[in-house]
């Protein structure tokens, strides 16, 4: 007679689900490889490193590494540039995506929804290598796109890469350019999932089209607004490192607007070989981003727990 | 006469749109077909750079529409050969890349969602924990050169991007809507759980299969991160979108600096040629894209869905 799980010792559960274990063991392995094993290197944020004595040989230093980055403001500023873009691509993006979704679902054309969608779609398959491309071939001095309109109608060149001040709304710009084709989707395929008796009653009952959005559209999709507006709150400290790098680059003149902290973390690693304070901002950036996602997961679960991530 | 039978019965069909829908209505078709040309454009700017002569481009900056049209770029991207191993490298890591984790996500999503498998929420802990706390970059990076000796290895490129918690967790959702009843019946027939997953759970994960698949294989042939930390200029052969990113990068570098004044400027890559090698980097994903923007739709959608 087979026992139940319950009064199976541990072992017995291993022996007896000794499969399933083994189909997890890669995955397992896997993310103890390229995720745990890499944790006890946050060790070298409190160390003065050198490459011979390594990570646990090197000087211990206590908060020294934090201590040039917190009195010269460089932390503030960084991490500034970080949460405000975040704040930017969320609330804009999902408005706009939103806003798409509504749009496209009101069409008739079949054709033209998905004609429009598949292209809308598009930016989000390319690489980010070939969206800086894609950005340096319309806006650059010498041979851009813009500058050519600029030139032929007589107005003088416009150089935005030796202007800091207006790539806070170029990159907001880009980000949607490339990311609402992806984000609509989710909203698209909400409205879908709207009971169709309902809209067809409204319809009969006389409601317009902007009365049909305001009070049955956009309330059926508050849950999934409200759901995609806390998970993208809960990685607000994280940066979008591939859309700052490949369009902002290494160019100094643009890093009081465009600097994040991955970009900052990335130049400290392979630039300048300075891993202390790489690790340093990275541990910061960490614990700040671990601390928001309890924060709002603990929020979440007492309001509506239906919602919380975990 | 017909013409005019046909616009009664449609506007009789219409009669309950009132103004507001049809504002909504013009507006939307308005507003989306300017906002799809927006995406569009800069894609048109490209190719029509690739394909247009040099001089042009230095004299009257890029156009929409090709001027003095010319394959001089694309001879001379396919006379300096290095992009064909470059496809060979990328499409070798795609293939591998994409059917080792597939192999690795689907097992391990599986076992996850079993209802009678003891250790699955604290393997699922073990995995989502991932994505709540990482070590950061320069944690990373001495790990991947220092203890595992990875520098100027193909497999640092390879290894990192098999999996995430997020398609694990996207593919316990996708196992999730298989009925449990499937794996009793399995078990009745006497079948081993690896046996059940085979023959029985996989055939059923086949849209899974697709839309993870494709999410893998996007983010293999648009790999440049991993590529640009670990491979140096020891590695001749780097993949697809890294050596792009070389390719455009370099030659600015060597105008902005103070040394680019000696460079002699024609003999580094031009504009024309610039944009040859990222329509020909691009050009098989946006080919393939409209046929596979199914499984994405369904991965997006079933991705949303928490864990």
């Amino acid at each position: 007679m087979k026992k139940r799980k319950s009064e199976l010792t541990f072992w017995q559960k291993v022996v007896r689900y000794k499969t399933l274990l083994l189909m997890c063991v890669p995955a397992v392995v896997f993310f103890f490889m390229f995720n745990y094993m890499p944790l006890p290197g946050i060790w070298v944020a409190f160390v003065k490193y050198n490459y011979r004595d390594g990570i646990f040989g090197s000087k211990f230093v206590g908060l020294q590494n934090f201590e040039f980055l917190a009195t010269s403001g460089k932390l503030l500023d960084l991490t500034k540039n970080t949460i405000l873009y975040n704040i930017a691509f969320i609330l804009l993006g999902n408005f706009l995506a939103v806003f798409v979704a509504i749009l496209l679902n009101e069409m008739q054309s079949k054709m033209f929804k998905k004609v429009s969608q598949t292209i809308m779609f598009l930016p989000y398959f390319i690489s980010q290598v070939l969206v800086g491309i894609l950005v340096f071939n319309l806006l650059n001095y010498d041979t851009g796109f813009v500058n050519g309109i600029l030139t032929s109608l007589g107005l003088e060149k416009w150089q935005p890469y030796s202007d800091p001040n207006v790539w806070p709304v170029l990159l907001v710009i880009i980000y949607l350019w490339q990311q609402t084709g992806y984000n609509s989707v989710v909203y698209f395929a909400s409205i879908m999932g709207i009971d169709g008796e309902m809209m067809e009653a409204a319809k009969v009952d006389g409601a317009n089209g902007f009365q049909r959005i305001r009070y049955i559209i956009l309330p059926s999709l508050k849950p999934t607004i409200v759901i995609l507006l806390l998970f993208a709150l809960g990685g607000i400290v994280k940066g979008n490192f591939g859309l700052f790098y490949n369009i902002v680059g290494t160019n100094p003149i643009l890093y009081d607007t465009t600097d994040i902290i991955e970009t900052y973390v990335y130049r400290a690693t392979m630039t300048d070989f300075n891993f202390m304070t790489a690790s340093a901002v990275g541990l910061y950036q960490s614990v700040i981003g671990f601390v928001i996602v309890m924060v709002v997961n603990y929020i979440v679960k007492k309001i509506e727990p239906d919602y919380s991530l975990f | 006469m017909a013409n005019k039978d046909k616009d009664l019965m449609e506007s009789g069909a219409k009669v309950k749109l009132g103004t507001s829908d049809r504002i909504i209505r013009g507006f939307g078709y308005i507003f989306v077909t300017f906002y799809a040309i927006c995406c569009i454009i800069p894609f048109v700017i490209i190719v029509s750079t690739s394909f247009t002569n040099e001089v042009t481009i230095r004299a009257e900056g890029v156009q929409f529409l090709p001027k003095d049209v010319t394959l001089e770029a694309y001879k001379m991207v396919a006379r300096g050969g290095g992009i064909w191993w470059s496809y060979l490298l990328t499409i070798v890591l795609t293939v591998v890349g994409t059917f080792l984790g597939l192999s690795i996500i689907s097992m391990t999503g599986y076992a996850l969602q079993r209802r009678d498998f003891p250790f699955r929420n604290a393997i699922s802990f073990y995995i989502y924990f991932t994505s709540l706390f990482s070590a950061g970059l320069a944690p990373y990076y001495l790990l991947m050169t220092q203890t595992y000796h990875l520098q100027d290895s193909y497999f640092a490129v390879l290894l990192p991007l098999l999996m995430s918690s997020w398609l694990i967790i996207l593919m316990k959702n996708f196992v999730k809507a298989i009925p449990h009843e499937i794996t009793e019946s399995g078990k009745i027939d006497g079948a081993g759980d690896m046996k059940i997953f085979v023959s029985l759970i996989l055939p059923m994960l086949k849209p899974a299969l697709a839309t993870i698949g494709l999410f893998l294989a996007l983010g293999y042939w648009n790999e440049w991160y991993q590529s640009s930390l670990f491979l140096s200029s020891r590695v001749s052969v780097k993949p697809l979108q890294y050596t792009l990113y070389e390719v455009v990068n370099k030659v600015d570098a060597l105008k902005n600096s103070v040394a680019g004044q000696f460079v002699d400027l024609s003999e580094i890559p031009q504009e024309s040629v610039k944009m040859a090698n990222a329509v020909l980097a691009t050009g098989p994903i946006v080919m393939l894209y409209p046929f596979v923007q199914k499984y994405f739709i369904s991965g997006i959608t079933v991705g949303a869905v928490k864990g």
